[in-house]
């Protein structure tokens, strides 16, 4: 049986691309790691105060923050307040009550979603998710679904 | 198999951009071989640690931000919540140092060996002029983490730039974006060490480092007159040795790094009263310790302003020494220099070690 030997050379070789690798990986990862953006302090509280009974008038909208999120607090035609995350499914830009169609519209591409955040029309894949309002004095504390 | 592949790529590069010119000259390059061959690795150590600077130094511009009013808390969110923030600001800051000391010892060495004598004058130009920007890149780059200690260097700092006549005090105004250090300060610094001054250090170090691969290494004249000459191949010999001297710079950083994190301090406050003991950056101590020493009025003149054209005046010596050292410059030892740079040394270290400690007045 033919044994095919290495060379001392071929051997060195080896071992110094090996160490090469060896040291920029070692260098690598924690430059990897330290690009991957630290993960936010999440919000403590699932819900917030996104408005003052009486503040919005019907058939008008409002952008609030929740946590590092935008939602949307509509009060519908009807007088029925509704809110959402505020993030289009689409491509993430924000969206608008759109008073004449009363609808929500994302400006980016034409999406619109009705007032259950169903998609009504346009690129977006999937619904808005849908919060749930409910009022506790002057406050009306939206929160995430159960 | 490895080896045929990056033939067969160096064969398709070389047709189209002729490279075997440039490669041709790099495999022709010798360095001499004399007892006095360490110090040609100090050139580059110095370049290496100024990749090392500006890679974390990029690493740093992901986070940091440029304001007074989020500085501080921005390099607090690197060395504490982004991971392996703490790392990369502290191999900056003793990369940074370290830096500023091989440019001297690189200075020094290539002064006593009198590597600046012709045909190497412009080389000996274009290092002082990188040793200056890398001074600059010290200054302006301490400011940065806005902490006390930084703050009222800087302070101290621009306020020794205002004393230089005539101009001072449109330099002082420059410098600090208006009459005191504040938010415009710390927006231009950060413009000036991370654009405006490592673009001149590139430009400069792009011409020093030709001028040395086209005209070689110097040879000191102890060994410039021996009829038989060591030589070493510059590819790869010299340049595996290099890029060993470079591992194990990169080890004793990393040693430093590591075993003594770079601190935050504490927040700057520019109304709080100046804490006892404020000092620059010890490459600039032994300049403040000069200053302190010379009495406030020499005849007419203001003793700082004195102080401060003195060094001036220093610098361009050093910057004309190739066509002031006329011996050198026929191939001729003169002890005077010599002496001039021995004295100098000695006085550099006595002033920083004064300023340590010494009385502090």
């Amino acid at each position: 049986m033919e044994q095919t030997k290495i060379t001392r050379r071929e051997f060195l070789n080896y071992v110094l691309g090996g160490g090469i690798l060896a040291l920029l990986g070692s260098a690598g990862y924690p430059i990897v790691r330290y690009i991957t953006p630290p993960k936010g302090v999440e919000t403590q509280a699932s819900s917030v105060v996104a408005a003052k009974v009486g503040e919005l008038a019907p058939d008008a909208g409002k952008i609030f923050k929740f946590g590092d999120k935008p939602g949307i607090l509509i009060n519908s035609p009807t007088g029925e307040l509704v809110a959402f995350n505020a993030v289009c499914t689409h491509l993430n830009c924000t969206v608008q009550y759109d008073s004449r169609a009363k609808s929500i519209l994302c400006a980016c591409h034409n999406g619109r979603f009705d007032l259950n955040g169903k998609v009504i029309s346009g690129p977006p894949p999937r619904p808005l998710e849908k919060y749930d309002v409910n009022i506790r004095g002057e406050d009306v504390v939206v929160s995430k679904t159960a | 198999m490895t080896e045929l592949l990056i033939k067969k790529i160096y064969n398709w590069v070389d047709e189209r951009y002729q490279v075997t010119d440039l490669t041709g000259f790099f495999t022709k390059k010798t360095v001499p071989v004399h007892k006095h061959f360490v110090w040609y690795y100090l050139g580059g150590i110095t370049l290496f640690l100024f990749i090392v600077q500006v890679a974390t130094g990029i690493l740093l511009l992901f986070y940091y931000k440029p304001t007074a009013a989020e500085a501080y808390e921005s390099v607090k969110f690197i060395t504490t919540k982004v991971e392996f923030g703490w790392l990369v600001r502290s191999v900056h800051s003793w990369s940074a140092n370290l830096m500023v000391f091989s440019a001297f010892v690189h200075l020094f060495s290539t002064f006593f060996l009198k590597a600046y004598r012709p045909p190497r004058e412009l080389t000996w130009v274009t290092g002082s002029g990188l040793l200056f920007i890398v001074m600059g890149l010290g200054f302006t780059g301490y400011l940065l983490p806005w902490n006390e200690l930084s703050f009222f260097a800087t302070k101290v700092g621009t306020q020794m730039a205002g004393a230089v006549p005539v101009a001072g005090e449109y330099l002082r105004t420059i410098l600090r974006g208006g009459d005191e250090i504040s938010d415009a300060t710390i927006t231009r610094f950060f413009a000036l060490h991370v654009m405006v001054l490592p673009i001149a250090a590139v430009s400069l170090l792009g011409l020093h480092l030709i001028m040395v691969q086209f005209q070689g290494m110097s040879e000191p004249l102890s060994s410039a007159k021996d009829p038989v000459k060591k030589t070493m191949k510059f590819f790869p010999n010299f340049l595996l040795r290099d890029l060993v001297v470079w591992l194990l710079i990169l080890a004793g950083l990393m040693v430093l790094s590591i075993m003594f994190p770079w601190e935050l301090g504490k927040k700057a406050d520019p109304f709080a009263p100046t804490p006892f003991g404020i000092k620059p950056e010890w490459y600039f101590l032994w300049m403040f310790q000069t200053l302190k020493y010379i009495p406030a009025k020499i005849f007419m003149f203001d003793g700082e302003v004195l102080g401060i054209l003195g060094f001036g005046a220093a610098g361009v010596g050093l910057v004309l020494l190739p066509f002031i050292d006329i011996w050198a410059r026929r191939e001729k030892r003169n002890p005077v220099f010599s002496i001039l740079g021995v004295f100098t040394i000695i006085y550099m270290l006595f002033m920083t070690y004064l300023a340590y400690f010494g009385p502090q007045k």
